[in-house]
């Protein structure tokens, strides 16, 4: 099996103003099918750009990043959206569901970019609740759900499409630690049914339970470890 | 993304901000609404005129002193009632030929005034301008030729002087010298606000003693046939140079003044709607404008639409969607209301006014026009943005 990411001396530098500050400076890193991967690092240690990169938000200004093996430094925007949404699914801190729209249609809104009609959109969100344990929520909005309810959401919308990488940014900072560990329950299930899931955390308890960890600090990593 | 889902979408976020959307469809609703209705009084006029000028028939020809051309002074006549008949004898028949003389003149009657247009006229006047009487009689020939005191009332003097009674045989006087009612007209209603039916038609050379005068201030001549209406106009032209060598002369044909008056009423059309599509114009500037807000408060959505899978023109179509869609509607709603002012305008006032389906569609089409080009800005910046910036914003 081709491995789903790989980046190799992968670097970012920003340009603020004309200062260049770099924020990664030649990361190497692999995630095949299935792994279970945590990103630990504080605030500022370039975890975050990693995941930006990871997830084909954000282009490299150094080194390769393959995507589903494709190399990403060619593709224009549109090319790279096509991309994220046939190969990775985003959980994010603060779930980024869309307020006045329904469970259902938030699950569905990758569909909708991938120019899937309306009736089966519904049909696979609706399937896909049911897998986050949400089947009794599907008409809720976003605003009648608790967080840990809506962070379900957000799974269920990241895997609706069937990606091969699910990118979790500190997918329990939001959550109460009973309602996270439910959550980084769901998202273990999910990975033994072979979706590879890349945690990004600052939360070491958090991190201590994915099978792979990388320390970063300073745009590097600076250490690995197997759980 | 398919261009349904696009629709719902765009529909589903100005829902979202009904207040907002409505205030900002209010710039192109009002815009719109001054377009088809001002174009359509501007159409109404310009057909009630034409069809007044083409009541007067396409064989008649007019003829008055001077050159009728843009820029030249109204000239003094110099004819006369011997001008008349010279003219008449050119044309073959004395009873297509009419000659009037005007002046404005205070009409009394007991206690009653009104201000009319006195018209010293030949006893053909009604064949030559098709006018029909009301009551009564029109002058004869010898009340012509003898100069009798005698008058034709338009209907708006009459009622003005007598109310409902009946002012056939009744004494009227005009500048201070006493006429006898014979005959009133049918009523005519108005044109450009000028009212047509305050006149009184006396015989021309009471008219002429009046007013201390010889001249005759225009020819009418109905034509025998329409082939030899230009023929006949240099004819007559040239018989009243040959006998006024030092004066100038024109005749014109309905046609002609059509002509004229179209292409006066057509740029005044032009102006009006030209000043109602700078607010049409302003409108799509709040459209702009509010899309731009919009852009920046759905900045996060724009970011996580973007990294499900949305590609910059998916998010730009839904943005430039949204702003066609709110002109549209503001156009919709433009339409009705410039329609619903316009027929009130045509209902309530003597100005008429016309809808016409040409003015509906460019209506429509303008403010589609005005959502796509006040929407492309917009809609490129939404397009255009950073997905891990847009995500971060708070």
């Amino acid at each position: 099996m081709t491995a789903a990411i790989v980046a190799t001396g992968v670097s970012r530098t920003y340009d603020l103003d004309g200062v260049s500050v770099p924020a990664l400076r030649g990361v190497s890193l692999t995630i095949e099918p299935g792994d279970y991967l945590a990103i630990v690092g504080t605030s500022g240690s370039g975890k975050s750009t990693l995941m930006h990169l990871l997830g084909g938000l954000d282009r490299p200004t150094g080194g390769t990043l393959l995507i589903g093996g494709r190399d990403v430094s060619g593709l224009t925007p549109g090319e790279m959206a096509k991309l994220r949404n046939e190969t990775i699914g985003f959980v994010f801190q603060s779930f980024h569901l869309l307020a006045r729209t329904t469970a259902r249609d938030n699950v569905a809104l990758p569909l909708v970019y991938r120019g899937i009609g309306r009736r089966e959109r519904r049909a696979r969100a609706t399937e896909m609740l049911g897998r986050v344990g949400l089947s009794h929520r599907v008409d809720h909005r976003p605003n009648q759900m608790s967080g840990g309810e809506q962070q379900r959401v957000a799974i269920a919308r990241a895997l609706v499409t069937g990606p091969s990488v699910l990118l979790a940014d500190e997918p329990t900072g939001n959550l109460d630690s009973a309602t996270g560990q439910s959550v980084l329950a769901l998202l273990e299930s999910l990975n033994a049914e072979g979706v590879a899931v890349v945690l990004v955390t600052h939360d070491r308890e958090v991190a201590a339970r994915a099978e792979h960890q990388i320390v970063m600090r300073d745009g590097l990593i600076v250490s690995e470890a197997d759980a | 993304m398919r261009v349904a889902e696009a629709w719902r979408v765009a529909l589903d976020a100005l829902r979202a901000n009904r207040l907002r959307s409505v205030l900002t469809m209010l710039g192109v609703v009002i815009g719109v609404a001054a377009v088809v209705a001002l174009v359509g009084i501007g159409t109404g006029t310009k057909g009630q005129i034409e069809q007044q000028v083409e009541g007067l028939g396409s064989n008649l020809l007019l003829v008055v002193p001077g050159r009728l051309e843009a820029g030249s002074a109204p000239a003094a006549s110099t004819m006369t009632l011997d001008d008349v008949e010279a003219v008449a004898r050119v044309v073959g028949d004395r009873d297509r030929v009419a000659a009037t003389i005007a002046s404005g003149e205070t009409v009394r009657a007991g206690s009653r005034s009104a201000f009319a247009s006195m018209q010293g006229v030949l006893d053909n006047t009604p064949t030559v301008f098709v006018r029909r009487l009301d009551r009564g009689s029109y002058l004869t020939r010898t009340d012509v030729t003898t100069g009798r005191r005698v008058a034709v009332l338009g209907a708006g003097t009459a009622t003005t002087l007598f109310g409902d009674r009946d002012p056939i045989g009744r004494q009227i006087t005009i500048g201070g010298v006493r006429f006898r009612v014979i005959g009133t007209f049918e009523r005519l209603g108005q044109s450009l606000g000028v009212d047509r039916d305050s006149e009184v038609h006396v015989p021309v050379t009471a008219a002429q003693r009046l007013l201390g005068t010889e001249r005759i201030d225009g020819l009418a001549i109905r034509a025998p046939d329409r082939e030899r209406i230009n023929q006949l106009s240099t004819a007559v032209v040239d018989t009243l140079t040959e006998r006024h060598p030092d004066s100038d002369f024109s005749a014109v044909t309905q046609e002609q003044i059509l002509g004229v008056l179209g292409d006066i009423l057509g740029v005044l059309t032009g102006v009006l709607a030209a000043i109602a599509g700078i607010s049409l114009l302003v409108g799509g500037v709040g459209v702009s404008n509010i899309m731009l807000v919009s852009v920046r408060e759905r900045t996060r959505e724009i970011g996580l639409r973007k990294a499900v899978g949305a590609r910059p023109r998916d998010i730009g179509v839904q943005f430039l969607l949204e702003a066609v869609l709110l002109t549209t509607i503001g156009g919709v709603l433009g339409m009705a209301l410039g329609v619903t002012a316009a027929l009130l305008v045509d209902a309530l006032s003597p100005v008429p006014a016309a809808i016409t389906w040409w003015s509906l569609a460019l209506a429509f089409g303008v403010s589609a026009i005005v959502g796509i080009i006040f929407g492309v800005v917009p809609a490129q910046r939404a397009g255009r943005l950073d997905p891990v910036v847009a995500l971060r914003t708070e």
